[in-house]
Parts: structure tokens; C-alpha cells; sequence
């Protein structure tokens, strides 16, 4: 009989078996999303001697808007090779969230594996602009604002608080980079003291460069596997043993941006405080936000965060939560943890907020 | 006393306009920057499957059924087969070609997979499935990498094709 862990969320224990991701790039130039996706989706398959055949269910994340053109997840999934037809879904959302739904489709009982993937890239266009379009149509979007300018009145927002200060900003930014350096899918990997990063210009007040995430180009993917057959292809699963999202109000202004009850709703749900966590990969584009989910999770100071430099490291859209997710269940496989918290975040100013904790046994 | 904030004469606001324009710079990738490149050339190229054989035209790079690399580049003849077709009888805003139209489904020779294409030089009630088509190329110093570097499809004189060559790709 193989043992599994105790589940907060759903009843039949599903591993993450395989994980694989994409060089992350500033640019990819030469190579279509379906050119970047087959390797991927090969190497995930072969990391545990599997075809397409093998899986019930393909999940993948991903929106048009990076793309710049209609029904691209459609057309990725040649990637893949749907023949015989497959039952197939997609997410207009990070592939953290289509993990989500393949694990619901798992606890149903039907099928035993599923494949995850997603897909994103920021150099097609304007990602200032795009990014602007995902917010509420009538008050936010007309005035167009970016990113970095929304995140940074979040940051300010912390400053005014008493929070946080610029120097714990770098603090965090520095550490990254620092644990990026043993990543070999890292994009912005270094080594600089939070005094040498505080010397940086502003990009927007109160954010300097190093708090910002880098513009990448990527994908990646996953396969979660139940019971059994979770043991079958890997020795020790990541078992997926509390899962839950939340989301705030798409209206900036009533939310405390300082605070993120999405995430501490989501990390109670997926209960996260039950045991001791070893490390969290957290999904924190900007280093600020870091402050803010750790607080949210209530993760403890011996928490190892983000060992892969997480999201500063590199920042696919659609794909860094789930990378999130592939990292903290490779530190599982390698017995480096027993148990580990990854998180994934999407809308402005971590407005939607996915925690899951893995569990090795 | 002054006036409420946000009334006027002019009543309340029912509509509001929010224009969005975005522009993307496109990647067409290592296999359809090889078609792209054909197109330039005055030639289809195509791509070959490793595992089931099927050549795709426009290929994105992959096989959609068993999601492999086509990386066998196939230099495709002029001419093909109408598959299927519609006559076009209705204007719509943007039209830049006199209705009536027909648009068919191509499959070039020696391909496993048919694209759109126009059919010129044979009156519409005369279009078939099964009818054989050669295609007409822009003059030479106007070939560039995009399908408008093929003006149009027309009868090629010969005889039709046999249902049983074409069946499998309606």
C-alpha cells in the first residue's frame, strides 16, 4: 500500500510528477509559441517516460493579448498532438490556474494524469499598454496605466504605512538574485548588496530597477498524476494536499493595497499554518509584494523563500506561477523539503491570489 | 449653492468610448518563415511529419496530430485541387474584390492539408470540387513574404480529380 499525506483540500491525493520550462529570454526572436512549447511538453513527458497518450486531460493557460492574435491556445495545442481527440480545456489565466482545474478533474476519480501547460511572452508588444487592458473598462483602463506605476503605489502605499522602506525592498531584491545565480533558467541573476541596488535610479517612485521583474519570454509545464499512479512515475510526488484562489475587487481604490486578504484567505484555506513549511516559492513580480504575501501566508523566518530567485529571477506571463509550483515541487523531489507553499498571483497589484501546498512523503 | 457634481444639462452619461489600439510585433517561427520565404521565391514549401508522413503547408512548425517537429522542408508544386468551395455574393465593408467571388479550399499536390486561396479566370457557375488549379504569381519584383504574393488560383486545363484523391481533406 503506498501512504500519502493528509489532504486539506479534495480527497484523492494528486502529485506533481514532472515539471519543465522554457530558457527564459528577454526576447525569442526565432521560434513561434508551438515551436517553444514542443520541447517543453517533450521533456516533461520524458522526465517520467510518458506520451500524450498517457494523460486524460490537457489544461493549458495563456491569453491572446500577449500574442496579439486570436484563439493562439487553439493553435498551440499543436504542440502537443490532439489526435485521437482529447478532452481538453484552457484558462485565460496563468497555467497555475489551469493546474487548478486538471486537479479538480483528477479528484473526480476518471482519469489518473493530466498535462499542464502554459505559455507567455512579453516581447510581441507593448506590455505597459497590454497589461492595462486586463483592468476594470470604465475608470482604470481609458487612463492607461502601466504596471510599474501600479505596483509602485502599492509600494508608497507600504512606505506611507510604516511597513516597509526602500531598503527592504532591496533587501528582497538582492536575496532573489542572489539564490537566482543557482537557477540555470534564471534571467537577471546577481550578486549586489541591498546598499549597491539602493544606489540605482528610480524607475517609479518609490520602485528602482531592481524591484521590478525582467520582461521574459516563456513557457512551461507540468504533470500531476493521482494515487498510485503518481508513484508509479516519480519516487517521491509532490502531493498537492491544499489548493484554493481568491480574488479582491477589480476597483484599485477599495482595496488596502498593503494587505493581501486574497492570499491569507487562500493560504488558510489551503492550510498552509497546519504544519511547518521548508520553502515558499511565492509568485511576487515585484519585490515589494514579497513583504506582503510572507505576511499574508504568516510564513515563519526560517522559511526558506524562493531558492529559484522566483519571479525577479524571471516573469513569463501567464507561466511564472506555475513555474512557481514546478519549483517548489522539485525541491520536494529532491527531498530538500518535506513540505513547500507555491503561489501564484495575477490582475494588478496581486489582486488574485492561488496558494498550493505540496507535501513529500 | 453650487450644482450637484457630475450633472448637467446635457443629462445622465449613457455611452462612453474607450478606444484600445495595440500593436504586436509577429514571430512567425523557424518553419513558417521558411514558407514565408518560398512565398518570396515564387514557391510553396511545405513540411513533413517524421512519424505519420503528412506534409502541411503553412505549417506552424508542428504536426497537429502527433505534435512533433516538421522539420523535412517539401518544395510543393504550382498546382492542386479544389476541395470544396463557396461563391461569394455578399458585399461587406472591406471587400477589395468584385462580387461575385469564389473562395475555395486548395490542396496542393504532394500536401495534407488545403488552404484558402481565390479562383479567377472560370465563370462562378462553373466552379466544381475536384477542379484542377494552377496558381498565378504576382509579377516578380512584387513577391514578398505573404500570401498576397499569389494573386489567385486558376483552371489549369486539366481533367478533374477523382473524389477517392481528395475525400480524406473536406
Amino acid at each position: 500500500m503506498s501512504t500519502f499525506p493528509d489532504l486539506t483540500s479534495g480527497h484523492r491525493p494528486v502529485g506533481v510528477v514532472s515539471f519543465a520550462q522554457y530558457d527564459n529570454v528577454r526576447r525569442e526572436g526565432d521560434h513561434n509559441e508551438v515551436e517553444m512549447l514542443m520541447p517543453v511538453v517533450a521533456e516533461v513527458f520524458a522526465n517520467v517516460g510518458i506520451t500524450k497518450d498517457d494523460v486524460g486531460f490537457i489544461c493549458s493557460g495563456s491569453t491572446d493579448y500577449l500574442v496579439g492574435g486570436p484563439f493562439s491556445f487553439v493553435t498551440a495545442l499543436d504542440a502537443v498532438g490532439v489526435w485521437p481527440p482529447r478532452a481538453e480545456s484552457h484558462v485565460e489565466m496563468d497555467g497555475a490556474w489551469a493546474l487548478y482545474e486538471a486537479w479538480v478533474l483528477l479528484q473526480e476519480g476518471e482519469i489518473d494524469a493530466a498535462l499542464v501547460y502554459c505559455f507567455g511572452r512579453s516581447s510581441p508588444g507593448d506590455l505597459t499598454e497590454i497589461m492595462a487592458v486586463q483592468l476594470d473598462p470604465y475608470y482604470m483602463a481609458p487612463l492607461w496605466p502601466d504596471p510599474t506605476s501600479l505596483a509602485a503605489l502599492q509600494a508608497q502605499s507600504m512606505i506611507d504605512a510604516g511597513m516597509a522602506t526602500e531598503a527592504d525592498f532591496a533587501a528582497v531584491a538582492s536575496r532573489a538574485r542572489r539564490s537566482a545565480l543557482a537557477n540555470p533558467k534564471a534571467q537577471v541573476a546577481y550578486d549586489r548588496s541591498p546598499e549597491e541596488l539602493l544606489r540605482e535610479d528610480y524607475e517609479v517612485a518609490p520602485l528602482r530597477r531592481h524591484a521590478l521583474p525582467p520582461l521574459t519570454d516563456g513557457c512551461a509545464a507540468v504533470v500531476l498524476a493521482a494515487g498510485d499512479r503518481a508513484y508509479e512515475l516519480c519516487e517521491r510526488p509532490a502531493f498537492i494536499t491544499g489548493i484554493d484562489h481568491r480574488i479582491e475587487t477589480h476597483a484599485l481604490g477599495a482595496r488596502d493595497l498593503t494587505h493581501s486578504p486574497s492570499t491569507e484567505l487562500a493560504g488558510r484555506k489551503a492550510g498552509v499554518d497546519k504544519k511547518k513549511v521548508d520553502v515558499a516559492e511565492l509568485h511576487a513580480p515585484f519585490a515589494h509584494q514579497e513583504l506582503i504575501l510572507v505576511d499574508a501566508l504568516g510564513l515563519a523566518d526560517d522559511v526558506e523563500l524562493c531558492p529559484s530567485g522566483g519571479a525577479l529571477a524571471a516573469n513569463p506571463m501567464m507561466s511564472a506561477g506555475l513555474i512557481r509550483i514546478g519549483e517548489a515541487a522539485k525541491v520536494i523531489w529532491s527531498g530538500q523539503a518535506d513540505r513547500a507553499v507555491a503561489h501564484a498571483t495575477s490582475g494588478p497589484c496581486l489582486q488574485q491570489n492561488l496558494v498550493c501546498v505540496l507535501e513529500g512523503v | 449653492m453650487s450644482e450637484p457634481v457630475g450633472e448637467s444639462e446635457r443629462g445622465p452619461v449613457t455611452h462612453m468610448a474607450a478606444t484600445t489600439k495595440l500593436d504586436y510585433v509577429f514571430t512567425p517561427g523557424v518553419a513558417q518563415s521558411k514558407n514565408l520565404h518560398g512565398l518570396e521565391q515564387g514557391k510553396f514549401i511545405g513540411q513533413r511529419c517524421p512519424k505519420c508522413k503528412k506534409v502541411y503547408t503553412l505549417s506552424r512548425g508542428s504536426c497537429p496530430t502527433d505534435g512533433l517537429p516538421t522539420d523535412e522542408i517539401v518544395e510543393l508544386p504550382n498546382t492542386g485541387t479544389v476541395t470544396t468551395y463557396c461563391v461569394v455574393n455578399v458585399p461587406f465593408a472591406g471587400q477589395s474584390i468584385e462580387i461575385p467571388y469564389i473562395c475555395a479550399q486548395i490542396l496542393l499536390d504532394g500536401a495534407n492539408l488545403s488552404f484558402m486561396g481565390l479562383i479567377q479566370e472560370i465563370p462562378t457557375g462553373d466552379i466544381r470540387m475536384g477542379l484542377r488549379v494552377e496558381a498565378v504569381w504576382v509579377a516578380p519584383e512584387e513577391l514578398g513574404p505573404t500570401m498576397a504574393s499569389v494573386k489567385y488560383f486558376r483552371p489549369n486545363g486539366e481533367p478533374d480529380a477523382d473524389f477517392e484523391t481528395y475525400k480524406e481533406y473536406l
